[in-house]
């Protein structure tokens, strides 16, 4: 029975980890779907097609080549390697040591691979480390990269050298006790990477060795537990986020803001020359005498989509380097603007997983999370919508909560409002005329 | 400048029970600013001289509602489209030309869901298809050799990915065509986007379209040619805020032509 109880450990771990992270994805999925509806089941075809292109074909970040192409290498480890986890998996459920190596040739191939991956992904994240806070890129240091921010993008980059590092150092001990002849570790694998490695461990004894190796395959399967668990905490679910996020992105050109149906239905009745303006409200299956919100000014108020382009942010900060208001000193920040969507949607689940459902916390994302000036300070460009890698729209949450401010408390900025009005009363933005719009003819 | 041009309205067409080949959408700027109305004559001059027909709206256009949109205001927008819609519905509108990217985008993009649905050109994609049927000729003229840089206006480059259509005209003036390091979809913003052209910018230290000049005068251009009335404004008065404008023009890519014949 003792003999056993590495496995039973192994598949507690295994199920706490899983359990555990399975639940909070049902959180996360739980607060995406507290948004409103919009409908993105059309072109599937199309949809497929950009996920294949922007999430696996990184096609997007590439366009930074160097940013882009160390992510490439680190995103390719991480998937490959990730085929001898299962390998770690059966071996730790049924106490076995290597149970593909009966692949032979093509055993010896994997692992070969695996460890020159491993490598580079080493490579890859040390220099990610360097650019982060040593050549300290501007991007990596705006005013909302503080605090957990900053934490948070150098946690997931010593996470993934520990788990290399112990990866080799697990294949490098193996090489020893392999020479030493060690019971069940059997003559398997090729090593091109962790073979350098070896002669550091060559003079310990079986006994030394093989704890050493033990430790760093707990550790190493472990650690991938609890990097899986710890995305839920982080900034790092794009990791798997960016696939739905892509499939789900808006197809219409960029320039097209989407239109409000709860306005049309007004507008066209105030139109409507036949409309009796006593009539009772249609029934159009709102809710009971609750006129809809125009716009937003808590996260609930956005749609489901923009909930989870506020998951899948990774705050790599690409929109916010783009961003003209952002360059010449403003206080917008496309990047925070998600973030600070994201926070926000978290503390309501939280609310929500504390209450059972949500009570008011007296707190919103207008004002309490984005200030007004942030929203007002956007030029609308598309800039940010088109640097993001993993088709984020921040733009589509500023115009929302503008709408919020404009039609629900009508809180535009007096410039804007002199405009608005002008267009109200003589079909031009400036205080002109309609009648006098065909003058420059003769002028 | 006081010369008379002709300039037919869709009312006129109406009552010689004609119609015209394309409706031009002036717009606000093109119809009351005067920097822009200069732009407006330049293009009317070009469809003249391309023997198209065409026809305005005149005191029957208004604005198409994208600054109120931008800014928040979707009521005022849809008051604005629908009325619009109803004008250009009644003449039985099928093609539509404006020289201001954000008229082009709203009318493109925006209308169709509130029933008006045009075939849009900006007046850049209208004036190329014009040349490539041979209807205009474009030709160096004055403008030759000149180093001329584009600023793609945001809401024909990324928001409809607009990208050519200048640059083949540009290129066809035998002009030495120039990019700046920021263009096409990297392009940056004017800063008269979003309804911004009508407040004054947040706090910040630097004004967007003086960050955007200094783009363009890095390359030392002798023109700066723009395809949208308000980016012509806030690049115009960047040069000037830089002391520029004896070595610097801005020019719309319709002036340009129209110049470069002396039309």
């Amino acid at each position: 029975m003792i003999k056993f109880i590495p496995n039973i450990l192994f598949v507690l771990a295994l199920l706490a980890g899983i359990g555990y992270f399975a639940n909070n994805v049902r959180k996360i999925i739980r607060n995406i779907r507290l948004g409103r509806d919009v409908d993105r089941s059309d072109n599937k075809k199309e949809r497929f097609k950009n996920m294949a292109m922007i999430a696996l074909g990184q096609s997007k970040m590439v366009r930074r080549p160097v940013a882009g192409i160390l992510h490439i290498v680190v995103y390719l480890g991480f998937i490959i390697i990730n085929i001898e986890v299962l390998e770690i998996i059966i071996d730790g459920i049924f106490g076995t040591h290597r149970i593909f190596s009966f692949l032979g040739g093509v055993y010896d191939f994997l692992i070969g691979s695996f460890e020159i991956l491993a490598f580079l992904v080493l490579v890859g994240v040390i220099l990610f480390w360097i650019r982060r806070n040593v050549i300290r890129i501007k991007r990596f240091w705006n005013p909302e990269m503080k605090g957990w921010a900053k934490n948070d993008g150098n946690l997931i980059l010593y996470f993934e050298m520990v788990l290399m590092t112990l990866f080799l150092v697990m294949n490098a001990t193996d090489i020893q006790l392999q020479e030493l002849g060690a019971d069940h570790y059997i003559k398997a694998g090729s090593y091109p990477i962790s073979q350098f490695i070896a002669p550091l461990f060559s003079s310990m004894s079986e006994t030394s060795l093989i704890v050493l190796e033990r430790s760093a395959w707990w550790l190493h399967i472990i650690g991938i537990l609890v990097f899986l668990n710890y995305l839920y905490f982080s900034k790092h679910l794009h990791i798997l986020l960016a696939f739905p996020n892509t499939y789900y992105g808006d197809l219409k050109p960029k320039g097209e803001l989407n239109n409000l149906e709860a306005v049309t239905n007004e507008v066209m009745l105030m139109m409507d020359p036949n409309a009796d303006p006593f009539a009772a409200p249609a029934d159009d299956g709102q809710e009971e005498g609750e006129p809809e919100k125009f716009g937003a000014s808590d996260v609930t108020d956005l749609n489901w989509a923009q909930l989870l382009n506020a998951y899948t942010c990774t705050e790599c900060g690409r929109c916010t380097s783009e961003c003209p208001a952002n360059q010449t000193g403003k206080k917008l920040s496309p990047r925070k603007i998600m973030m600070d969507t994201r926070d926000r949607l978290k503390e309501v689940g939280d609310n929500i997983d504390k209450n059972g459902s949500f009570v008011d916390d007296g707190k919103q994302l207008l004002n309490d999370y984005i200030t007004q000036e942030e929203l007002w300070a956007c030029t609308s460009c598309n800039a940010c919508v088109e640097a993001c890698p993993v088709s984020i729209s921040p733009l589509s949450i500023i115009i929302d909560m503008r709408r919020y401010l404009v039609m629900e408390q009508s809180a535009a900025p007096t410039d804007l409002n002199n405009m608005m009005s002008n267009i109200e009363n003589n079909g031009a933005p400036w205080p002109f005329n309609q009648m006098d719009r065909l003058n420059w003819k003769d002028e | 400048m006081s010369e008379t041009i002709k300039v037919p309205t869709m009312a006129e067409y109406m009552a010689e029970g004609k119609r015209p080949e394309v409706l031009f959408w002036v717009g606000c700027a093109g119809s009351f600013d005067d920097r822009a109305k200069k732009i407006t004559k330049a293009f009317v001059k070009l469809l003249h001289n391309a023997e198209v027909d065409f026809a305005v709206l005149g005191t029957e256009e208004s604005c198409t509602g994208d600054p109120a949109k931008r800014a928040g205001n979707e009521f005022l927008f849809q008051m604005q489209a629908v009325t619009n819609i109803e004008v250009l519905n009644a003449y039985e509108i099928k093609k539509v030309v404006t020289a201001c990217p954000h008229c082009f985008n709203t009318l493109k993009n925006e209308y169709p869901v509130l029933g008006g649905d045009y075939d849009v050109m900006h007046h850049t994609q209208f004036l190329k298809s014009l040349l490539d049927e041979g209807r205009l000729k474009v030709e160096g003229g004055k403008f030759k050799g000149k180093r001329i840089t584009f600023h793609d206006p945001c809401y024909l480059g990324r928001a409809n990915n607009v990208y050519e259509a200048p640059r083949d005209l540009l290129r066809k003036l035998e002009v030495e065509l120039v990019e700046m390091k920021r263009c096409k979809r990297n392009g940056l913003c004017c800063g008269a986007g979003g309804a911004q052209m009508f407040k004054e910018p947040e706090p910040g230290n630097k004004d967007v379209n003086v960050e955007r000049t200094e783009d363009a005068l890095k390359i030392k251009p002798d023109i700066i040619a723009a395809g949208c009335p308000f980016c012509n404004t806030m690049m115009t008065d960047g040069v000037k805020s830089k002391e520029k404008e004896e070595d610097v023009q801005v020019l719309d890519v319709a002036e340009l032509i129209a110049n470069a014949q002396d039309l």
